[in-house]
Parts: C-alpha cells; sequence; structure tokens
C-alpha cells in the first residue's frame, strides 16, 4: 500500500518535490509547504486512495537552524483502513502554513492547538485563536527554547 | 488602564467567534434580541471543566462556541523531560474514567517505537483490562446521560456496578483510580486466580443489572423524547470533523479500530461492531449499551482463553527487571539503572500508534531522536477531538437539550485538555 500511494503521487506531482520515508511500516511523505492543500485534495479525493479522516495534525520543533519547525498530518483512510504522515517544514522567520480547514473541519482546533503552541500561523483559518492558552499570554509552550518551569510572570493572574 | 483594554480585547475575540456564526443583533426592540449565555465552566451537566458560549433565540440554540484549557496540565511538555516510563502515570490523568486503556495505549505507543512486544498473557490481559475500561466508562456515561435528563436511580446502579470494577481494579494494579498498570513491553505485575474470578462474576451478573437500566430508559417517555432525535449529526460532518467512537458508530460508520486495525489479540477474538444510524443522543445511547455487551463477551472469550506465561517480554535493555530480581543480581541491577537514569532509548524515528478508546481514536505520536526521552510527544485525544462537533449538533436545539447533547457525547476535559 505505502509503494502504491508513493508512486500515485509521483505520478501526480512529480518525483522531485517528495522525500519520503519509512519507520515500522509507517510512510512519512515530506511536502513543501506551498503545495500541502493540492496534496491533501488529492489524497483525499482520489478514488483509490481516499484519506478521508484527518487523525491528527500536530506541531513538531526540531530546534535546528533550517527546517526548525514542521507540521504533522496523520491521515487515516475509512475505506483502506490505512494511515499515512505528511511533514511540512517551516522556517523560523516564516512561520505561515497554509489552512488545511477548508478540506476537514476538524482541522480547526487542530491548527488552532499548534499555533497555541507552537506560533505557526495558518494562513486562511477561520478563526485562529488560542485554544488551551489565554489570549494575553505572550508564548508558545512547546517551542524548545521555552524553559519547563515556565516564565514567572507570563501567566496574569484573573484582574480584580 | 491599559490592563482594561486587553481584558475587553479577549472577551471580544470570543464573542466575535461565536457573532460570526451568521447571526444577527438588532437594538431596536429588547424581545427580537438574541441572548448569549455563558455555561460552564464550572457547570455540573458539563462533565468537567467544559465552558459553552451559546448564542439563544428565545429557547433555541442559534450558536455555539466550546472553549476548553481550564484542565491544562501541559503533558506533552512534560513529556519531553520525562523517560518513557517515568509518564505512564501521567496517562491515568488523560481520560480519568478508563485509565487502564489509556495506560494499554501508550504502552502500545512505545512498544511499537522500540519494535518490541509484549508476551502472549499480557497482551490477553490488556484485552481484558481494556474492555474492564471501556465498561466503566460506558457504565459512567449511562448514569450521567440518565441524569442529565432526570432519571436519577439509573446513576446510582450504574455507580453500584462501577464500584465493583474498581475493587477489581485495587485487585489487578494496587490502585481504584490511577492505575499506571502497563508497563513498557509487559505489566506490572500479573493477575491472580482470585481477581479473574472477579471479574469472572462481574460479566456473569453484568447482562442482569444491564437488562434492569434498559427497562427504566428504553420505554421511558421522558428519556426517549429528551434524546430521540436530538443533536443529530450526519454521517459526512461526523468525518469531516474527525468524530470517532461510538459518536461515529452511532450515525451508521461501524469504523473500529479494533476491527480495522486489529492490535494485540482482537484478531482472535470474536466480537461485533455495533452500529446505529440515527446520529441522535438516543443512538449513541443504543450503542455504547451494545458495547457494553461486545465487551462482556470479549472478556469471557479472554478468561476462557488466556495462556499462562510471564507478563514481561524478554528484553533486559527495554523492559524493566523484576524488583526481587534487581536485589540479588548484577545484571538486573545494571539494567534496571539504565533504564531508569537513562530511558529506554529507541531509534531515531516517529510512529503514530492509535487504540480504540471508550472515547474514540486515542492515538499517540512520538518522534524519537535517539534518547531515553521523547522529542515530541503528541496525544490524540479522542474526547478534544469529538467536542468539535458539538456546534453542529447543538445548533436549533432547545437549551434543555444542551446537557442532553453534551451527555450523549461523553466528554471527558482531562483528555480534552491535556
Amino acid at each position: 500500500m505505502n509503494a502504491a500511494i508513493v508512486e500515485a503521487l509521483k505520478a501526480r506531482f512529480g518525483a522531485q518535490d517528495f522525500e519520503t520515508s519509512e519507520f515500522r511500516g509507517e510512510l512519512t511523505v515530506v511536502v513543501p509547504k506551498e503545495k500541502i492543500v493540492e496534496v491533501c485534495t488529492f489524497l483525499k479525493e482520489d478514488a483509490a486512495l481516499k484519506f478521508d479522516l484527518l487523525a491528527d495534525l500536530s506541531g513538531l520543533d526540531m530546534y535546528t537552524p533550517v527546517r526548525r519547525f514542521a507540521v504533522v498530518y496523520n491521515l487515516y483512510s475509512l475505506t483502506n483502513k490505512h494511515r499515512i504522515r505528511l511533514k511540512v517544514f517551516t522556517e523560523e522567520e516564516d512561520l505561515k502554513i497554509p489552512s488545511v480547514t477548508g478540506l476537514w473541519g476538524t482541522a480547526n482546533w487542530h491548527e488552532r492547538e499548534t499555533y497555541d503552541m507552537f506560533g505557526i500561523v495558518f494562513e486562511g483559518h477561520p478563526d485562529l485563536r488560542r485554544v488551551y492558552l489565554p489570549e494575553e499570554f505572550e508564548h508558545h509552550p512547546l517551542r524548545k527554547d521555552f524553559p519547563l518551569m515556565g516564565i514567572p510572570g507570563s501567566l496574569h493572574l484573573p484582574k480584580k | 488602564m491599559e490592563q482594561r483594554t486587553e481584558d475587553v480585547s479577549r472577551k471580544t475575540k470570543i464573542l466575535q467567534a461565536l457573532e460570526n456564526q451568521h447571526t444577527s443583533v438588532t437594538f431596536d426592540d429588547a424581545l427580537e434580541n438574541d441572548m448569549v449565555l455563558n455555561m460552564g465552566p464550572q457547570h455540573p451537566a458539563t462533565h468537567g471543566v467544559l465552558r459553552l458560549l451559546i448564542r439563544l433565540d428565545g429557547e433555541t440554540v442559534i450558536g455555539c462556541v466550546p472553549e476548553v484549557g481550564y484542565l491544562h496540565r501541559g503533558y506533552e511538555k512534560l513529556a519531553e523531560s520525562s523517560t518513557y516510563h517515568e509518564f505512564i502515570p501521567h496517562t491515568d490523568r488523560l481520560d480519568y474514567l478508563s485509565p487502564l486503556n489509556n495506560n494499554t495505549a501508550y504502552a502500545l505507543a512505545v512498544e511499537k517505537l522500540l519494535g518490541i512486544e509484549a508476551p502472549p498473557r499480557a497482551q490477553y490481559l490488556r484485552v481484558m483490562i481494556s474492555e474492564l475500561a471501556r465498561i466503566s466508562s460506558h457504565l459512567m456515561f449511562l448514569g450521567s446521560l440518565a441524569m442529565d435528563v432526570g432519571a436519577l436511580t439509573v446513576w446510582m446502579w450504574a455507580f453500584r456496578e462501577r464500584e465493583k470494577q474498581y475493587d477489581i481494579f485495587e485487585n489487578i494494579a494496587g490502585a481504584r483510580f490511577t492505575t499506571s498498570y502497563t508497563r513498557i513491553g509487559g505489566l506490572a505485575q500479573d493477575v491472580d486466580a482470585d481477581t479473574l474470578a472477579m471479574v469472572k462474576k462481574f460479566v456473569d451478573e453484568l447482562p442482569g443489572h444491564l437488562v434492569e437500566c434498559e427497562k427504566l430508559l428504553n420505554t421511558n417517555r421522558i428519556f426517549l423524547e429528551r434524546t430521540d432525535g436530538i443533536g443529530v449529526i450526519t454521517p459526512e460532518q461526523a468525518v469531516d470533523l474527525g468524530l470517532t467512537g461510538p459518536g461515529l458508530r452511532a450515525c451508521g460508520i461501524g469504523h473500529d479500530l479494533r476491527k480495522a486495525n486489529p492490535y494485540l489479540v482482537y484478531k482472535d477474538l470474536e466480537f461485533d461492531v455495533p452500529v446505529y444510524t440515527g446520529g441522535d443522543a438516543l443512538a449513541r445511547y443504543y450503542v455504547r449499551m451494545a458495547e457494553m455487551r461486545q465487551s462482556i463477551n470479549i472478556i469471557q472469550q479472554v478468561l476462557q482463553r488466556m495462556p499462562v506465561g510471564d507478563v514481561h517480554a524478554l528484553k533486559p535493555k527495554k523492559v524493566l527487571p523484576r524488583k526481587e530480581r534487581i536485589y540479588t543480581r548484577m545484571e538486573e541491577l545494571i539494567h534496571d539503572f539504565m533504564i531508569v537514569n537513562f530511558g529506554v532509548e529507541p531509534p531515531v524515528g516517529e510512529i503514530y500508534s492509535a487504540v480504540e478508546a471508550p472515547k474514540g481514536e486515542l492515538g499517540f505520536y512520538i518522534y524519537s531522536n535517539g534518547e531515553g526521552y521523547p522529542w515530541r510527544l503528541k496525544i490524540r485525544s479522542p474526547s478534544f477531538v469529538n467536542l468539535q462537533s458539538l456546534p453542529v449538533m447543538m445548533k436549533g436545539c432547545m437549551i434543555s437539550d444542551v446537557v442532553a447533547i453534551i451527555g450523549s457525547l461523553d466528554p471527558v476535559m482531562g483528555e480534552a485538555d491535556k
């Protein structure tokens, strides 16, 4: 199944764009960020692949000078009962990634969570607010440069 | 003064989100105005610290924005500085109505990353505890949904049964509530014959008690009118919003990870996936009642087929050794020291492993860079995702149905807020 997915992607988009890897039988495809919506649309709507469920979307901070942040999409196909993982890298200076809320409604809160935790901005998201932390909080706690103990004074107490 | 403006802008943002949902406000006539009702986070019917902003036209809900995060404890951040073993107790606190299921899901994820497998007896025991936890969670659902619509007796009866389960959990894991029972590559300890007899007695008696509860509800006119046709969601909307678990199976899609991608020994066991097509609160109730019967069926098969043997995988560098061996043998002492201090050190790689938890797909995405600590651990919690479908279910219903819909969705905020 994994080989067939890679073949289908290469046939549709050309081989140069994708880095693929397999670990414990799970396929990971690195997608350039300007193509993510296009690739997701193809995977969701292709009659043979049909990845109709976005199981999970999360951020990843590699803490490297280049390709620091990544967004990871775990897709699932209800018909083929198969999983695939897409990965989009982005640089620290340009934290914008196109939103996939137009394809899956469930991406809404997942993207809000990723914005909350990593500060990655999803372009085209209808309601990009923090989901867990208060609006006035200035940091993004799952970044590797945010200390585990927190930053004193960063979490404002309720005003009287 | 500056702090005040901050406050105002925060309120406006939440309100704005509600107002964007195609509603209108007129200020000429007070009676024509919509009302915004804030429900929670401290409300007995929201099942935890869930906050809802509901926009009402008279008694009809025309918009709803759920707000989560009041129980956020930052487990994903904590995971990055604790070893794989140290994170097991935190999984108890995710879905605290079925901690054994979370323990199993996490252990399976790390085992997949390490490329090891628990021995057969441990696998059968894991199936047994997962199904016991599913029954425990569904009994809680049964009691709380009934209470939300006004039937207090069922709540008492469901809790009487859960009490028996907590006695079983105490015997199995040593704790009633926060079990932390699984270990990477096995279980904390074996289950003795007395406890298995308790489980057998429990599952033999439970169907009768379920019938008792159903007698109070299934033909109860108040219960039916409060749930039938309430909180409807179509299959397309459910898949789009990522709804999984009983909520998805109640709208006609028979997706169950135990059948679709069998883990543990589920492929050797015979059970059905109950599917209903109503998509409403009543269908979600029927699905869960049928699932409890299937869980009983699974546990009975497990009790018959349970093999004897060890419950720890034979991988000394990955699996914690037994206490008595640490005290008496050099090799085990070294392994214990290495595993406790440096962690199990899986290879570089990333995995996503999911199980069918009582509330839906519970997944763990782990990125390992070869150290004893996960570089990134993402919890895909079903309650968080399922809560997104609340606005769809609530649109157009009455204000009194709101509690019935939350009850039928059965969210647990410990899991939704992580």
